[in-house]
């Protein structure tokens, strides 16, 4: 070979074509895939959402129909945007639109900017459901999720958690019907509607109390994301409920 | 195994066979070099999951031979690592957005795996060690070889550790029904999960009881220090 392969003049020029070889596939990968991959997003929320409420599964809602199925149970014109403390600011379509793990990431923003969507949704029975968006941190990564409020406002009918890297079989079981079924039937806020904490435990004894449930073994960390991440955000919309049976 | 092989060689002569076979026994990437013990520790939990991350390792690896194996009399010596580490991480992210494209439900499952695998020694050690001296069919073979020596070994793990850390195997119960109240099988008779079994030192426990059985039927395999 008459190239000199060992010469800095190669070395160099090979580093900046295979660089911008696969940063040109890369790149084109991504920005071909990018429409594909934001539906899927959409229909991911679309799922979640519902999920907190019934067994959509069962229901027969799946990628292929949520875009059709979720209108019929979610009235996107309902729904709320909150502040920090509860107090309503918007109404519409614009609270499916809030990136509520972006506003918890981002720290420039002001607590008191930012905003926190309520759900009002109808179940088959035309129940009137009220399904809250909540984010917080596992132990690796983002946990996230939905919890569907009763109409009394304060009894938990359900909840969807997820997470995007906790521990495989420890941590990220929080998205395990096993873990999600015990949050349910408990309330989130006492008789006068005042917020009671939750608080995830370790000794097993959270079946007996109506504010505690039982952590995950061995995914303690995320067990405890878990439990922040529904406190700080309860404490917000439980706030906006107390207000709206008191008018 | 010289690069001057002739290409008239079969496609699974002797050698090339060996190439498969040697990585699932006396010379397997995770029990024989340790390589790829930080993965085997990690995603043992679940039978489930460790399958899944054995077939992306087996794809990575394979693909990564094979471009390596390509480009080995171009790249120049002193970047080779960087380069070895480029071809990786953009198959990997190659991997990840088609999977996020197109099947979204089990990208999301992957997420953290798929990240895992740059980190994964066995892909480098062999590009370095194998597909920078070698023609690409024997690199893609000797990948496919490693790979699923790797896989054999996490899933062997993974059966352990579920099995007898949550009683299911690929998430079917095993020993019986174990929620207190309503306990059936083995667990009627007073059986419980053993907890250790979830948690990470189990997997190097385990890792180290197929180390020993391996070594002490095969006494060739014993380093002498």
């Amino acid at each position: 070979m008459a190239l000199n392969k060992e010469s800095n003049g190669f070395t160099f020029g090979f580093a900046i074509v295979l660089v911008v070889v696969l940063g040109v596939i890369l790149a084109s990968l991504a920005e071909g895939l990018k429409p594909l991959k934001e539906k899927n997003v959409r229909v991911k929320k679309q799922i979640d959402i519902l999920s907190a409420m019934m067994d959509v599964e069962k229901e027969g809602i799946d990628r292929s129909n949520a875009i059709e199925e979720f209108p019929k149970y979610v009235d996107l014109s309902e729904a709320v945007i909150l502040n920090n403390v509860g107090e309503e600011v918007s109404k519409g379509k614009a609270a499916f639109e809030v990136d509520i793990k972006k506003e918890y990431r981002d720290k420039n923003l002001k607590e008191e900017d930012k905003k926190f969507p309520l759900f009002i949704a109808r179940d088959k029975e035309k129940n009137t459901r009220y399904i809250i968006p909540v984010v917080g941190k596992g132990l690796w990564g983002p946990i996230w999720g939905y919890i569907c409020l009763e109409e009394d406002m304060k009894t938990i009918l359900g909840v969807s958690f997820d997470h995007k890297t906790e521990t495989p079989g420890l941590g990220a079981e929080i998205n395990k019907p096993f873990f999600m079924d015990r949050w349910k039937d408990s309330e989130i806020s006492d008789s006068l509607g005042n917020f009671q904490k939750y608080e995830v435990v370790k000794d097993n004894s959270g079946s007996a109390y109506p504010s505690k449930v039982d952590g995950i073994t061995g995914g303690t960390i995320t067990s405890k994301g878990v439990e922040e991440m529904v406190n700080r955000s309860l404490q917000i919309y439980s706030n906006y409920f107390k207000n709206l049976n008191s008018k | 195994m010289s690069a001057d092989k002739k290409s008239s060689e079969p496609l699974f002569s002797k050698k090339n066979k060996k190439l498969i076979t040697d990585p699932l026994t006396d010379n397997n990437p995770v029990t024989i070099q340790v390589l790829g013990i930080c993965s085997a520790l990690a995603i043992t939990v679940q039978v489930n999951q460790a399958i899944v991350m054995s077939m992306s390792v087996l794809f990575v690896i394979i693909m990564g031979n094979w471009i390596v194996s390509m480009l080995r009399n171009l790249i120049p010596s002193r970047i080779r690592i960087i380069v070895q580490l480029l071809v990786v991480a953009s198959l990997v992210i190659i991997v990840d957005q088609v999977l996020a494209a197109f099947l979204p439900d089990l990208s999301a499952k992957l997420s953290v795996f798929v990240g895992l695998i740059i980190t994964n020694c066995i892909i480098m050690g062999r590009l370095e060690a194998f597909a920078m001296a070698n023609k690409p069919w024997p690199s893609i073979l000797d990948g496919f070889g490693n790979g699923l020596g790797y896989g054999a070994i996490l899933i062997l793990v993974a059966v352990f550790r579920e099995l007898f850390g949550s009683g299911t195997l690929m998430g079917f119960p095993i020993f019986g029904n174990a929620l207190p109240g309503e306990e059936s099988g083995l667990y009627a008779m007073g059986y419980q999960n053993n907890n250790l079994m979830i948690l990470p030192p189990m997997a190097l426990i385990i890792v180290g009881v197929i180390i020993w059985v391996q070594r002490s039927r095969n006494k060739a395999l014993i380093e002498e220090h």
